[in-house]
C-alpha cells in the first residue's frame, strides 16, 4: 500500500494528505463505538427536539430518472412547509437534484429559506471526461445551484492514483465558485473504514465544504460506523487545521429512529456545534415521512397510516 | 440410567413472520388447570402492535392481490398442518381449558380444524354469492364486488382457547385481509401453537401476527392506529369496548362484534359467510352498455 503511494501521492507521505495526518482506524472499536451511540433512548422533549433538527438538517431529494419538473415543484413546496396541516413544521435545508431541474427548484424557492442543491459532475460514476464534468457543475451554479454534490473518482482513488483524485476535486472546487462544495465519496465501494478515512481527508484536503457518504445509488449507504469513522476524520481535520467541514449522510436513511441515531454519532463525535444545517445534513427522500409520523404520533398519542402522507 | 430434563418451549409472540420476543423484554405467567403454572408468555407492549401493524399493512396488497383460489389453497394447507398437529392441540386445549375433559378438547380441536377448512372453501366463492349483479334503470351493467377492507385488529374471545380464536379470525383473512390478533390474555398459548401452524403453511408473512400479553395495554394501541381498517372486538369486555370503539371512531375504523349466536362457537351458527362480509367494502361498478 505504501509503494503505491509512494508512487503517486497527493502532497504528503502515505499516512498524511497535504500535511495533514490519517489516524488509522480499529475496525472493531468503531463497529463497537457506533453500536453503544445508537442504543441511546430519545425520548419525549428529546424526542420532539430531535426530530425538529432532523427536518432542519434533510435534504430532501429526488434523484430518479422519472423526475418532471412537476414533481420536483411539489418536492419544492414539501420543502419549504413540510407538513401540509402544521404551520410548525421548520423547512428542510435544501432539495437535491438533477442539474437540469436546477432552475426549476431554484425557481420555485426563490422566495424560500431552503437552499437549492445539485448533484453534478458525472453522478453517480463520476467517470466522465473531466472537462464536461467542470462544465456540468459550473453550468448548475450558473442555473442557481446554491450547493453542489459531486462525486469521488473511485476508479483513480482505488487504483491509487491519490493526485488525480484530488487534483479533480481541487478543480470541481474552483468550478463552483461560491456554491458549496459536497464531495459523496460512495462509502460502500470502498472497502474498508481505512480508505473511507482516507478519502474523507484527501477531499477535505482538496477543498471539499462537506463530505457525503453515498450517492444512494448502490447497495449499501450511509452506516452507522461509517457516519463515524468520518465524522471522526472531521474533528481530526478541525483539531489539525482549524477547518470545519461539514458532514452529509444519505442513501437508506428511511426511519426516524436512524436519523436521531446518526444526530447522536454527530454530537458525540464533532459537538452540537455540528448539529446545524451549516454543518450537517441528511440526504433522504422517503425519511421526511417517517419524522412526519413520528411527529404526529407525538402530539396525538395515535400510530398514523402512511397513506396519510405524500408519496414524494 | 440419568433422569432426561424436560426441553421447554418458550412461547414467543408470532410478528410478521417471526417468532419474536416482545420489543419490552416483559413475559408474564400463565396457569392451567388447577393453577398450575404452564409457562410464560410474552407480554408484548404497545410497539410490539405498531410493528405487528406495519407487518399486515405492507402485507396486505400481495395477499389480497393473489388468486381467490391460491388463498384457499394456502389456508387449506393451514388446516392440513392443524390435523398433522391435532394431538398437540388437543393436549394444549386440555391444559388451559377449565377442567375440559379429554373427549371435549379433542371436539373442540377437530370442530376447530373443520371450521378452518369450511371458511377456506369460501375463498373462491363469497364473492359470486356477497357481490352480483344489480339492476339498475339505464344502459349500464351495475356490478358489485366485495373486497377485503384492509388490515384487521381482532381481540380474540378468552375461551375455550381454540375454537373462538379459528372462528373469528378464518373469516378475517380468507377475503384478503391482514390480521393482527390479540391472543387470549388468560390462554394464550395455544394460540402460538396456532401460530406455528400459520408459519409452516405457506401464509405469507405478515398476514397473521399474533400477539400476548395484556389487554388493557394492547387493545387501545391497536383500536387507535391509523392504520387498522377494522376490529373485531368479541374479546373485549364492556368497559375496554366503549373505549376502543372511541378510539377507533378517531380514525374511523369499522367495529364488528360477535353476535350471541356466533358465541356458541362449537354450533354452526358461528359460522357464516356473512361474516367474510363484515370485514369487506363493497365496490360498485357502473359500465355502460352497448346496444
Amino acid at each position: 500500500m505504501s509503494d503505491l503511494l509512494a508512487v503517486e501521492t497527493p502532497p504528503g507521505s502515505a499516512d498524511a494528505v497535504g500535511g495533514v495526518r490519517i489516524t488509522p482506524v480499529d475496525a472493531v472499536g468503531l463497529e463497537q463505538r457506533a453500536a453503544s451511540l445508537c442504543t441511546r433512548s430519545i425520548k419525549t422533549s428529546s424526542k420532539a427536539a430531535a426530530l425538529e433538527l432532523a427536518i432542519q438538517v434533510m435534504d430532501l431529494t429526488t434523484l430518479e430518472g422519472a423526475d418532471t419538473p412537476e414533481r420536483v415543484q411539489a418536492l419544492c413546496a414539501r420543502a419549504g412547509r413540510p407538513d401540509a396541516t402544521d404551520w410548525t413544521v421548520p423547512p428542510v435545508a435544501a432539495v437535491c437534484v438533477y442539474p437540469e431541474l436546477v432552475p426549476v427548484a431554484a425557481e420555485a424557492l426563490a422566495e424560500s429559506p431552503v437552499a437549492v442543491a445539485s448533484v453534478a459532475g458525472g453522478f453517480p460514476a463520476g467517470l466522465a471526461p473531466l472537462e464536461v464534468r467542470l462544465a456540468e457543475i459550473a453550468w448548475a451554479v450558473a442555473a442557481g445551484a446554491d450547493e453542489v454534490d459531486i462525486v469521488l473518482n473511485r476508479s483513480a482513488f482505488l487504483s491509487g492514483r491519490y493526485q488525480k483524485a484530488y487534483d479533480e476535486i481541487a478543480a470541481a472546487k474552483q468550478a463552483c465558485g461560491p456554491a458549496h462544495l459536497k464531495v459523496i465519496l460512495e462509502t460502500g465501494e470502498l472497502g474498508s473504514y481505512d480508505q473511507i478515512r482516507r478519502a474523507s481527508m484527501l477531499a477535505m484536503v482538496a477543498g471539499a465544504d462537506f463530505i457525503k457518504t453515498s450517492t444512494g445509488k448502490i447497495g449499501t449507504s450511509a452506516t452507522p460506523p461509517t457516519a463515524l469513522c468520518m465524522a471522526e476524520a472531521i474533528r481530526d481535520m478541525s483539531e489539525q487545521t482549524g477547518r470545519a467541514v461539514g458532514l452529509k449522510l444519505a442513501g437508506g436513511i428511511r426511519t426516524a429512529k436512524q436519523a436521531w441515531h446518526y444526530l447522536v454519532i454527530v454530537g458525540e463525535t464533532l459537538g452540537l456545534g455540528w448539529l446545524t444545517p451549516e454543518r450537517f445534513r441528511l440526504g433522504a427522500s422517503s425519511l421526511l415521512n417517517d419524522v412526519l409520523m413520528q411527529r404526529s404520533k407525538l402530539r396525538d398519542g395515535r400510530y398514523q397510516r402512511r397513506e396519510d402522507f405524500s408519496f414524494d | 440410567m440419568s433422569i432426561r430434563l424436560s426441553v421447554n418451549k418458550t412461547y414467543k409472540q408470532f410478528i410478521g413472520g417471526a417468532f419474536e420476543r416482545s420489543e419490552s423484554g416483559r413475559s408474564y405467567p400463565v396457569v392451567g388447570v388447577g393453577d398450575q403454572l404452564l409457562a410464560h408468555a410474552v407480554q408484548g407492549s404497545r410497539k410490539d402492535v405498531r410493528d405487528a401493524v406495519a407487518a399486515a399493512r405492507s402485507a396486505q396488497e400481495g395477499w389480497a392481490g393473489r388468486t381467490a383460489y391460491n388463498r384457499g389453497q394456502i389456508l387449506y394447507r393451514v388446516a392440513e398442518v392443524m390435523e398433522s398437529r391435532k394431538d398437540e392441540f388437543c393436549a394444549e386445549v386440555l391444559r388451559a381449558g377449565d377442567g375440559q375433559t379429554e373427549a371435549a378438547a379433542a371436539e373442540e380441536t377437530a370442530a376447530a380444524i373443520d371450521r378452518w377448512v369450511w371458511y377456506t372453501g369460501w375463498a373462491d366463492k363469497f364473492a359470486t354469492v356477497l357481490g352480483g349483479v344489480n339492476p339498475v334503470a339505464g344502459p349500464y351493467f351495475n356490478l358489485s364486488v366485495p373486497e377485503p377492507t384492509g388490515v384487521v385488529g381482532i381481540v380474540a374471545p378468552d375461551e375455550p382457547p381454540l375454537i373462538p380464536l379459528v372462528s373469528r379470525l378464518a373469516p378475517v383473512i380468507v377475503s384478503g385481509n391482514t390480521a393482527v390478533v390479540l391472543a387470549s390474555e388468560r390462554c394464550p398459548l395455544v394460540a402460538i401453537t396456532l401460530a406455528e401452524t400459520l408459519a409452516l403453511s405457506d401464509v405469507p408473512s405478515g398476514v397473521v401476527s399474533i400477539l400476548t400479553g395484556h389487554r388493557g395495554e394492547l387493545v387501545p394501541p391497536l383500536a387507535g392506529h391509523g392504520a387498522v381498517d377494522a376490529l373485531d372486538l368479541t374479546g373485549c369486555d364492556a368497559d375496554l369496548d366503549a373505549d376502543a370503539a372511541r378510539q377507533a371512531a378517531a380514525t374511523i375504523t369499522r367495529v364488528v362484534s360477535a353476535s350471541a349466536a356466533e358465541r356458541q362457537w362449537a354450533h354452526e351458527a358461528a359460522q357464516s359467510p356473512y361474516l367474510i362480509d363484515a370485514f369487506c367494502e363493497t365496490k360498485t361498478v357502473w359500465h355502460p352498455k352497448g346496444r
